[in-house]
């Protein structure tokens, strides 16, 4: 087990690498240049003197192999340079904003598997009748409903009815908890919305299969309650499916992110990509893709190892 | 008995006297149907029996005749949606299961009647470890305390004969072998001393020498704890060996049931009658046709009013538009059929077919196959832990099959018998060894040989289902090889063809119209039949190809291939694990254990005077119909299980099941040696 989880991380190298080279050589392919956008963008006039000047500061004159190796090096050692825009630290321009979007993220996740799992199951127990039709309706809706467009259908509501508005700055949550909680649940349930219904559905789907396995009817045949053979005999395995489910909507939350948090007035790193792909800032983007996809290859591994602790025939298979 | 269960008695059946004489069970007409969007399907009607305490009571019957089922009703575990019972009691210890509500039943399930499944590889709870799921209904239906249960799991887990057991608790399912997992559904079934033990085809998954084990630990512990047990199965073997009295099924019906010695002896219902004769049995001397009942059962979700069997009874008369009661017989058995009285005093009785028998001539011709030192090794490598190591599936194997002929090939799951034709299909490469087809070295030979070698050499699976495509019609699988191969030209022509063949193999014409999700097994393995002798093959590899039909439709297609061989010349290599049907068919037959051959012999050598232990063992652990012959006979000597793969013996490889191994057997590998003319065997002590 520790052995394979080594070799696991040892593989997420040549995966993070491939990302880079991607991003890196993208990124200068798509047409656009901070130096002009920065100096120019609003209508200011500059002479191109200046702007190669300004290219030169910024080290975009140097042939593309040696900027993408200063790069390389740099990330070896944690330093992933600084923003050409702000010209502060990536790490700082991100920090800065992550703990906003985690959070949102993180809410979003619980707000999900805490409602998909009684009402997968539910709906899966009492299949074909009312409670099944309404997690139908509801996860159906979850999956149609573009998460702007609900997290915009929020804001009008609690506009409507409450007068609210969500506030301009964020306050973290270990500063006050309940305006931390009242300004992030929202997005939460904007983007948990659709995560909830993918995930109910899988579990709805799964147990519907796993409560035909002969297991089943072992459990039944020995007298267990039937609580305990849906919670201890069934849940489990259907569960197993719906890890996989769990972990790789995660990673997809960001996209909802990106939307979402322009809709809530965050300023979280959804907004901060929204930005910085605007302005053509290379450093940042860069930075921000590969935490995205160090993040992704994480969250696998994670899901990986977390079936391993499950499922006996993965962990001992020998 | 305790008052509450006396009231209820009472209350339930003021007319029954609860007591030591009563039946232990007592199911009384009972109907289950199903509810499906295709209609409503009888899957039991009106069946009644007994089973007193102690008492083993077998129910058999074909597939779909309603065993199972019955068997869930009794359990109340039928489907929630679909399963009804309309009509019937389940009298159970002086109580009505159909009366009882939910949490009442489920204080009975696993308490006082347990149930054992057939497939041991899935009625276990893969993720919850196999103490966890021995120690649930100990600690549910007596309130141990977890130290009581974990005792008590240890000493079921050693009654049912599995070593340390201490360990083993700890484990997963997928970590035991089929029968271990079939021992630990049996301590599940004994944990609480049931007073009886409902049994669905507890061995047909498993190996005759593991079947052998389990059976005979079932019916010890039932005389040993007193446990009544009702075992389901279609072996007549396992009935004649260890029922007391059966009940034979058929359509949703009891169409006989009596004492296990008079129903076998004195069968006094044509189905019976025709179950009975058309088993190939190794009992007997081997007839040269096997007996059928030809047709299918019916339909259940519409029969008519006539008897059920009728269609298929030779002994129909027009009395029988009606369908009868079950009449008491002579026997002390009884019979749902109108000419029982007949039947006693032996006016009717099944005509002898006779037919041609199979005349194995001196072979003195080339084979159409020779096969050299075939070895196949497969690498495995492990999951996360990474183990890896060599699976020697088939090592050293050679034999000759000539023109005509049927070679058996028999032996355990994984000794290698699937791997073997698979290398002579050329669908696996060999690691070492040859194979010669009319001549032609295949590994060495042209591709236009090889060409014609694949049109010549055909396959029979064992499932027909899958082997089919299901999205093309009979006649279009059965054509497409006829275009392909250029055998014939034009559509007319290819469509006689297909007539042709399909008639060749029992089949109407009109069938080439159907789907196969629109046949029965027997009519799809006709199809698969259909299939490969469109090739015009010279040779055809049967791999379990009667294995997943019911027994009287496994004598139909035996008899077809039988008579398919003398009419094309046919050679066969015929792959099976019933010793029964491998004799009934074969001429020659090779025994082969854990990749290695152990005996080739002829086939009444091998049947009458075997050298080899492990085929002695093997044809001991199998049960023949006949219950004065098996209620005679000692206990099995087959002792363990297959060895694993990764950690294979050392010397001869069935040293540690044999009953004459010795140091040297470990020490030494036996060539396979030709001990009498014609008759081979690898086994230092003989
Ligand atoms: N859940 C179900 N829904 C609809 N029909 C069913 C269901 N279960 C069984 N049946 C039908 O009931 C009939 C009897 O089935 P049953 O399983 O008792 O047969 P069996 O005698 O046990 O056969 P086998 O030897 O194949 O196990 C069959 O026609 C079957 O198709
Ligand atoms: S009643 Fe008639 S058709 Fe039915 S089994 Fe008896 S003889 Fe055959
Ligand atoms: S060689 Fe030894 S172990 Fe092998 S079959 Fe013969 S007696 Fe048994
Ligand atoms: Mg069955």
């Amino acid at each position: 087990m520790l052995r394979y989880s080594i070799n696991r991380v040892l593989l997420m190298i040549p995966t993070l690498l491939g990302v880079a080279v991607l991003v890196f050589f993208l990124l200068r392919i798509v047409p656009g240049d901070i130096v002009e956008i920065k100096l120019r963008g609003d209508g200011g006039t500059v002479t191109q003197e200046t702007i190669e000047l300004e290219r030169k500061r910024l080290g975009l004159d140097r042939p593309l192999i040696n900027q993408f190796g200063t790069w390389m090096v740099g990330m070896a050692t944690l330093d992933f340079g600084d923003s050409m825009w702000t010209e502060r630290p990536v790490v700082t321009e991100i920090a800065g904003r992550l703990e906003l979007s985690l959070q949102v993220a993180i809410m979003a996740t619980l707000i999900a598997i805490l409602l998909a799992i009684p009402m997968g199951t539910a709906a899966a127990l009492f299949r074909d009748s009312w409670i099944d039709y309404t997690v139908r309706l509801i996860t159906i809706g979850g999956l149609s409903i573009p998460s702007f467009w609900f997290g915009m259908l929020i804001m009008l509501t609690l506009l409507g009815l409450f007068n609210w508005l969500p506030p301009i700055t964020f306050t973290p949550i270990y500063v006050d908890p309940v305006a931390n909680l009242t300004q992030l649940i929202w997005p939460a349930l904007a983007v948990g919305y659709r995560y909830c219904a993918v995930v109910a559905r899988m579990i709805r789907s799964s147990l519907l299969e796993v409560m035909n396995e002969d297991y089943i009817r072992t459990a039944r045949a020995k007298g267990v309650y039937e609580k305990l053979v849906v919670s201890r005999h069934a849940l489990r395995n259907a569960l197993l499916p719906a890890i996989t489910v769990i972990g790789l909507e995660f990673t997809f939350l960001i996209g909802g992110l990106v939307v979402t948090e322009q809709v809530f007035n965050l300023n979280g790193i959804g907004q901060l990509f929204v930005q910085s792909v605007s302005r053509n800032d290379f450093t940042l983007i860069q930075g921000m893709v590969m935490l995205i996809a160090a993040f992704y290859v994480f969250v696998n591994l994670a899901i990986d190892l977390l079936y391993a602790v499950f499922d006996p025939r993965i962990r001992y298979n020998s | 008995m305790t008052v509450v269960e006396a009231d209820k008695d009472v209350r339930g059946r003021p007319d029954a006297q609860p007591g030591a004489t009563a039946p232990l069970l007592q199911v009384e007409d009972l109907h289950t149907q199903f509810h499906t969007s295709r209609g409503i399907v009888r899957a039991v009607e009106g069946v009644s029996f007994s089973v007193d305490r102690g008492e083993v009571v077998a129910i058999v019957g074909e597939s779909g005749s309603g065993k199972s089922v019955t068997a869930l009703s009794i359990m109340r575990l039928l489907p929630r949606l679909t399963g009804k019972i309309p009509q019937g009691r389940v009298t159970f210890d002086g109580r009505n299961l159909l009366d009882l509500d939910d949490e009442q039943m489920r204080e009975i399930r696993g308490r006082d009647i347990s149930m054992i499944f057939q497939e041991p590889m899935t009625s276990l709870n893969p993720i919850l470890t196999i103490g966890l799921q021995i120690k649930e209904p100990l600690q549910i239906h007596l309130g141990m305390s977890d130290d009581e249960a974990q005792a008590r799991a240890i000493e079921l887990l050693n009654l049912v004969g599995i070593t340390d057991p201490e360990r083993r608790l700890d484990q997963y399912p997928h970590q035991f072998s089929g029968g271990m997992r079939q021992r630990v559904m049996i301590a599940i079934g004994l944990a609480c001393n049931p007073k009886l033990i409902i049994a669905d085809e507890p061995t047909t998954a498993l190996d005759v020498t593991i079947q052998a084990q389990i059976l005979e630990l079932m019916k010890n512990l039932s005389r040993k704890l007193n446990i009544a047990l009702i075992i389901i199965t279609h072996n007549l073997g396992v009935v004649a060996r260890y029922a007391d009295r059966v009940i034979v099924m058929y359509a949703a019906r009891v169409a006989e049931q009596g004492p296990a010695e008079q129903l076998f002896h004195k069968p006094r219902h044509p189905y019976t009658m025709g179950l009975l004769r058309s088993v190939p049995r190794l009992d007997h001397p081997r007839g040269s046709k096997l007996e059928t009942i030809e047709g299918l059962p019916p339909n259940l979700a519409n029969v008519s009013t006539a008897c059920r069997f009728a269609p298929r009874c030779p002994f129909r008369i027009p009395v029988c538009e009606q369908e009868p009661p079950l009449y008491p017989t002579d026997t002390g058995s009884l019979s749902r059929c109108h000419r029982h009285a007949e039947i006693a005093e032996g006016k009717i009785t099944w005509s002898s077919l006779g037919g041609v028998g199979l005349n194995f001539a001196a072979n003195t011709e080339a084979p159409v196959l020779s096969v050299r030192h075939l070895t196949k090794h497969f690498s495995v490598s492990g999951g996360l832990r990474g183990a890896s190591g060599t699976v020697r599936a088939v090592e050293d194997v050679s034999f000759d099959i000539y023109p005509g002929e049927t070679l058996g090939l028999v032996g355990e799951s994984g000794c290698g018998k699937t791997t073997v034709g698979r290398l002579i299909l050329r669908l696996e490469e060999p690691s070492a060894g040859e194979i010669h087809f009319e001549g032609v070295n295949l590994s060495t030979g042209s591709a236009a040989e090889l060409k014609a070698m694949r049109r010549k050499v055909q396959v029979i699976f064992q499932d027909p289902y899958s082997s089919l495509n299901p999205r093309m019609t009979v006649g279009q699988i059965i054509g497409e090889p006829l275009h392909v191969y250029k055998i014939v030209s034009g559509r007319k022509q290819n469509e006689e063809r297909v007539a042709d063949l399909l008639e060749n193999v029992g089949l109407r014409p009109e069938m080439a119209e159907r789907y196969p999700h629109q046949l029965s097994g027997g009519q799809r393995q006709r199809v698969g039949i259909a299939r490969a002798l469109a090739m015009e093959p010279s040779f055809i590899v049967c791999d379990e190809a009667v294995s997943a039909l019911d027994v009287s439709i496994q004598g139909q297609i035996i008899n077809l291939l039988e008579e398919l061989q003398r009419k094309f010349r046919l050679a066969y290599l015929f792959i099976a694990h019933d010793l029964a049907v491998v004799r009934h068919i074969s001429a020659r037959v090779v025994v082969m254990y854990f990749g290695r051959v152990m005996e080739i012999a002829d086939r009444d050598v091998i049947y009458g005077g075997s050298l080899h232990p492990y085929t002695k063992v093997l044809l001991d652990a199998a049960p023949v119909p006949d219950p004065t012959i098996e209620k005679q006979r000692e206990p099995r000597l087959i002792k363990g299980e297959l060895p694993s793969h990764l950690a294979p013996p050392t010397g001869c490889v069935f040293n540690t099941r044999c009953p004459l191994a010795s140091q040297e057997c470990r020490e030494v590998i036996p060539p396979l040696e030709e001990k009498r003319p014609g008759h081979f065997a690898a086994c230092i002590k003989v």
